[in-house]
């Protein structure tokens, strides 16, 4: 009965051909009916039913998405087939489909031996190419022998893919380099052209992992840049030879010449484009080398071809961090690259514009880039602003001289109609004026223009920048000349159009603007401390000084006017923002008038809005990313304690707290603050506005009482007195922190020229919590292998003296008299493996205790 | 090295993927539609290099080359050459049309295994081995002979006892 099923199977089953077929008619449920019937045949007894069935479903695993997982222990039947056809189905869905963790790996290791000692060059080759795939640590090492004997197989085919799979054979089994290794290098000589190529191809893979374990191969990887003709092999040896001049400056010297000799030969285009990234990256401090390949850049930047303009682009931007001077000569062509078509282009023509910026020439550029800004499409466009923002920010703003330009330019870039990248500018605009004091006259009067503007507000991708714009003009209302503007600005209709946290901020600074105004009328026959009012004062005509009676109650009457309906909005925050504001102004109101009559200087009013200036009079500093790290772990404090049960017992409480309080992040004056840090400072001005008109003096020393007890949140504005910070923190309590990072030398600070006429202004930095660390990742898994590799190569050095003395000798004694240096060749076609890997290996420990690597004299 | 080589229609159907580091079904599917999604976004004419950084990882690159209704994708990695890389989707594409004289996509559609027998000989294990086309088809020629003969081999015993059994 079985029999006649695996019959029926066979006869009707869709050969692979079928199943095309049946999918290209496009009909939905053709896929699962055929995975099904895949599912049925592929359990027949029969192993072409089978082997059929495992090559249709590994069609639909490649291109449908299927998963095929399920079948690798039928993938490890069908291979076991003595048909080839089979065998190959077999193969390839096993390469496909298998990894590390497939259970059944192990079975096909005996399959995998047999084959690879098969007679058919073409069963080899499936096995060899499955190994290079999927070998895994055990195949790798129960199959060196036979891929060390396949290493020296008369047939080509066979010989190079044996070469081919020693790539993972290694980095899977380091051992095996003391098995395989010699045979590797002997092929580095070989004048068949494919196996060159082979053994040239995996040496270039070798040496990218760990170039300086290949050192000693030097002499024979010069051989082929000298002799070789062909492009390919020239290729990989040139990327090897990058690797290793970067480990070894001397060979940087050797090669140069020859490779300036293809440059100037070749015509081939990719060799070309090699030579000259080999010289950028590796051989830039060869002078003539470097010439020649920026002149042979140039051809690429002009050539019509885009592949190559985008390559020339790309090479100029790997030599720019050293030798600007490749870039600047052809500055014109890297401009005009930034309309070209190509987005690739354009892209990378940006980058180097953007590795040009230094502090003389940022202006320059950013205004190129900004008229390219308003004409590129919106991807390209806003392209340009991140990397301008990017370039500018770079290490707390390094290359700004000019704050009051910088500013300007971001409020320019706020107004290109494509601009999405608001919350970067925003958060820039809020950074720049926590950390540069000289600059927020100008930061006050950027923001203005950018709220007064009634467009912007439609703009949904703005809604950031007006959020920072909002808050500036609150907390530096001082640098205002016209609050009542501002206060104007805030409370226009088409506020309604901002989301709540925006439109909190707003009123937030609303309210600010309101108490400045208060307290410059209260104070106005005192004198003030305020900068600006001196200087106003002294030049005679001071707006601000001029705030009337008249002029404060037309102000307390928009904004009582604007925020009236907003308390009843939804919005919680909102609401709670506008009732405060209103509940000041109800308690302060018809104190304004008595103002005009009374000459009484300590009036009840005066004293309270004396007392919310001082709440709103602690500068806002910039806050590290660590800060919160660096709060000392309080005793008795349970962290990792899991607070499940809290959650279950009070979610519902919980919730609502949390989100009536998430807006508030935008508030914060770095994006990189921890999130509790923000919001407990922002819950603190809550708290001392809203709670100040009923109990003002207690609850301002709550607050200030708070802010000693957790000083290590708020960061002093004092340390702007110097810029070097460290010196600064020693005055206050932040000794904790760590002296600053210094900055690192960037290459183009070699060129700066400082523009004397305006010194820079202080910039705030922080520890090294402003930049985010990375850590190296280092793979420890390629030790042992350059271990292995040094181990293999030791006293080639020595050989290759002796080989300059017997040179003329021909290369079959050659590798007689190396091997017989070794160890007796004649064991190892006896196949007495075991004690030969014994005694190599023993032979080579006693060879890397005696010497150490040495550099060829090639070199000298 | 290469990471991996594709071939889609300009539907954005995939007619051939072949990736040579391990990866899920799932992840193939969804970096071919990554792949594609920014393919058919291109002009003609423009360079044949994509930026592939949030598919691939960093360093990896992409060339491409589009042939009437294919396109023929080569993803790698640093120790690469980008136009080396295009004169191998050439030296493929050249020999595909030996194989088939004037490939078209209906032949790699319907030629599955064969193609991948091309593909195996000129990458291996994601190594360029081979570039020379001549070479390559005959080795194709003769796996196919093998598989052949393997066929006809088997069909006789196998009818044979089919007959009998019933």
């Amino acid at each position: 009965m079985a029999s006649s099923n695996s019959l029926m199977d066979n006869l009707f089953q869709r050969s692979l051909e079928d199943l095309i077929k049946g999918l290209r008619l496009g009909e939905s449920f053709f896929l699962s009916k055929s995975l099904e019937d895949i599912r049925r045949e592929i359990k027949s007894t029969d192993l072409s039913t089978k082997s059929i069935a495992l090559q249709k479903l590994t069609y639909l695993a490649a291109l449908h998405g299927v998963d095929m997982s399920w079948a690798a222990f039928h993938a490890v039947e069908v291979v076991s087939s003595s048909r080839f056809s089979d065998k190959r189905i077999g193969y390839h869905a096993i390469t496909q489909s298998f990894n590390d963790q497939t259970p059944v790996l192990l079975l096909i290791t005996n399959q995998l031996r047999k084959d690879l000692n098969s007679s058919n060059e073409h069963e080899v080759s499936l096995a060899l190419e499955c190994l290079s795939r999927i070998g895994t640590d055990d195949l790798a090492r129960d199959l060196t022998s036979e891929v060390f004997t396949l290493l020296g197989s008369s047939k080509a085919l066979v010989k190079k893919k044996a070469i081919g799979v020693v790539l993972r054979v290694f980095d899977k089994y380091h051992d095996a380099v003391k098995v395989c290794f010699k045979r590797l290098v002997e092929n580095l000589e070989s004048s068949d052209p494919q196996i060159l190529s082979a053994v040239v191809g995996v040496f270039c893979e070798l040496t990218t992992k760990d170039p300086r374990s290949y050192l000693p191969l030097a002499p024979e990887f010069y051989k082929i840049l000298v002799d070789s003709r062909n492009n390919w092999d020239l290729i990989k040896v040139l990327k090897i030879f990058a690797k290793l001049a970067l480990v070894e400056p001397r060979l940087a010297k050797k090669v140069a010449d020859p490779i300036c000799e293809l440059m100037r030969r070749t015509v081939g285009k990719s060799l070309l484009f090699e030579c000259i990234r080999t010289v950028v990256s590796s051989l830039s401090d060869q002078e003539t080398a470097l010439k020649l390949a920026v002149a042979k850049i140039r051809e690429f930047l002009v050539d019509d071809d885009r592949n190559l303009k985008y390559l020339g682009l790309h090479a100029l931007s790997i030599v720019a961090p050293k030798h600007l001077w490749a870039v600047l000569e052809n500055k014109e062509a890297v401009v005009k690259a930034l309309s070209d078509e190509d987005p690739n282009v354009k892209l990378e023509a940006l980058h180097l514009l953007m590795s040009m910026v230094n502090e003389d020439n940022v202006s320059e550029i950013s205004r190129i880039l900004m008229n390219y800004a308003i004409k590129s499409d919106p991807l390209f466009c806003n392209e340009i602003i991140a990397s301008i923002l990017l370039a500018c920010s770079r290490n707390s703003y390094e290359i700004i001289v000019d704050f009051d330009w910088y500013l300007s330019l971001l409020g320019e870039m706020a107004r290109i109609p494509h601009c999405q990248r608001g919350q970067e500018i925003g958060h820039q605009l809020i950074d720049i004026g926590t950390r540069v004091k000289d600059a927020r006259l100008e930061l006050v009067r950027v923001s203005r223009a950018l709220l007064i503007d009634p467009a912007l507000l439609g703009n949904q991708f703005l809604h950031p920048i007006l959020s920072a714009a909002a808050w500036a003009s609150g907390e530096f209302v001082e640098f205002s000349k016209t609050p009542y503007e501002i206060a104007e600005a805030l409370l226009q209709p088409r506020t309604s159009l901002l989301a709540p946290s925006v439109r909190a901020i707003y009123i937030h600074s609303t309210f600010k603007v309101l108490v400045f105004s208060l307290g410059v009328y209260f104070s106005a026959q005192e004198p003030t401390s305020s900068p600006l009012f001196e200087e106003s004062a002294s030049s005679g005509s001071s707006p601000v000084n001029g705030i009337t009676y008249k002029s404060i109650s037309s102000l307390v009457n928009i904004i009582e006017l604007g925020l009236c309906s907003l308390s009843g909005t939804l919005d919680v925050e909102v609401q709670e923002r506008a009732k405060n504001v209103l509940g000041f102004i109800g308690m302060i109101k018809h104190k304004i008038a008595e103002k005009v009559t009374t000459q009484e200087s300590e009036t009840e009013a005066s004293r309270a809005v004396a007392f919310m200036e001082d709440v709103f009079s602690e500068e806002l500093g910039p806050v590290t990313s660590t800060a919160q790290e660096k709060v000392p772990l309080p005793h008795g404090l349970e962290l990792k304690e899991s607070l499940e049960d809290l959650q279950e017992i009070c979610g519902e409480f919980l919730k609502p707290v949390v989100d009536s309080n998430s807006n508030s992040n935008s508030f914060s004056s770095s994006e990189n603050i921890s999130f509790s840090v923000a919001k407990l400072r922002i819950s603190d001005q809550e708290e001392a506005s809203s709670s100040s008109s009923s109990h003002p003096p207690e609850s301002a020393s709550l607050l200030a009482e708070h802010r000693k007890r957790h000083g290590l949140y708020y960061l002093s504005s004092q340390k702007s007195d110097d810029h070097n910070d460290s010196n600064g923190d020693n005055n206050n309590t932040l000794n904790e922190y760590p002296p600053a990072n210094e900055i690192s030398a960037d290459s183009f600070n070699n060129k700066k020229k400082r523009n004397q006429s305006k010194p820079r202004p202080v910039v705030v930095k922080l520890d090294e919590g402003d930049e985010l660390k990375t850590k190296p990742n280092v793979s420890s898994n390629d030790e042992p292998l350059s271990l292995a590799i040094q181990t293999a190569l030791m006293g080639k050095g020595k050989e290759k003296e002796r080989e300059k003395y017997n040179h003329e000798r021909d290369l079959d004694s050659r590798i007689k008299g190396r091997s017989s240096g070794r160890e007796n060749k004649t064991k190892k076609k006896n196949g007495e493996k075991s004690s030969k890997h014994r005694s190599r290996r023993r032979s080579d420990k006693e060879a890397s205790a005696a010497e150490p690597v040495e550099i060829p004299d090639f070199l000298l | 090295m290469i990471k991996a080589v594709m071939m889609l229609n300009t539907q954005g159907k995939p007619r051939l993927a072949k990736f040579y580091d391990y990866m899920p079904v799932e992840k193939q599917q969804e970096l071919i539609r990554g792949v594609f999604s920014v393919l058919c976004s291109r002009p003609e004419n423009v360079s044949n290099f994509l930026e592939i950084d949030s598919l691939f990882g960093p360093f990896s690159r992409l060339v491409y080359k589009h042939y009437a209704t294919l396109y023929f994708v080569l993803v790698f990695d640093g120790s690469e050459n980008e136009l080396a890389m295009l004169d191998l989707i050439q030296v493929l594409v050249e020999t595909l049309d030996k194989c088939f004289s004037n490939v078209c996509e209906l032949d790699i559609v319907f030629n599955y295994s064969k193609m991948h027998a091309v593909l195996d000989e000129i990458v291996f294990g994601g190594q360029v081995l081979e570039t020379s086309s001549a070479e390559v088809i005959k080795a194709v020629e003769e796996i196919s002979k093998l598989e052949a003969a393997s066929n006809s081999i088997s069909l006789v015993p196998k009818s044979v006892s089919g007959w009998r059994g019933r």
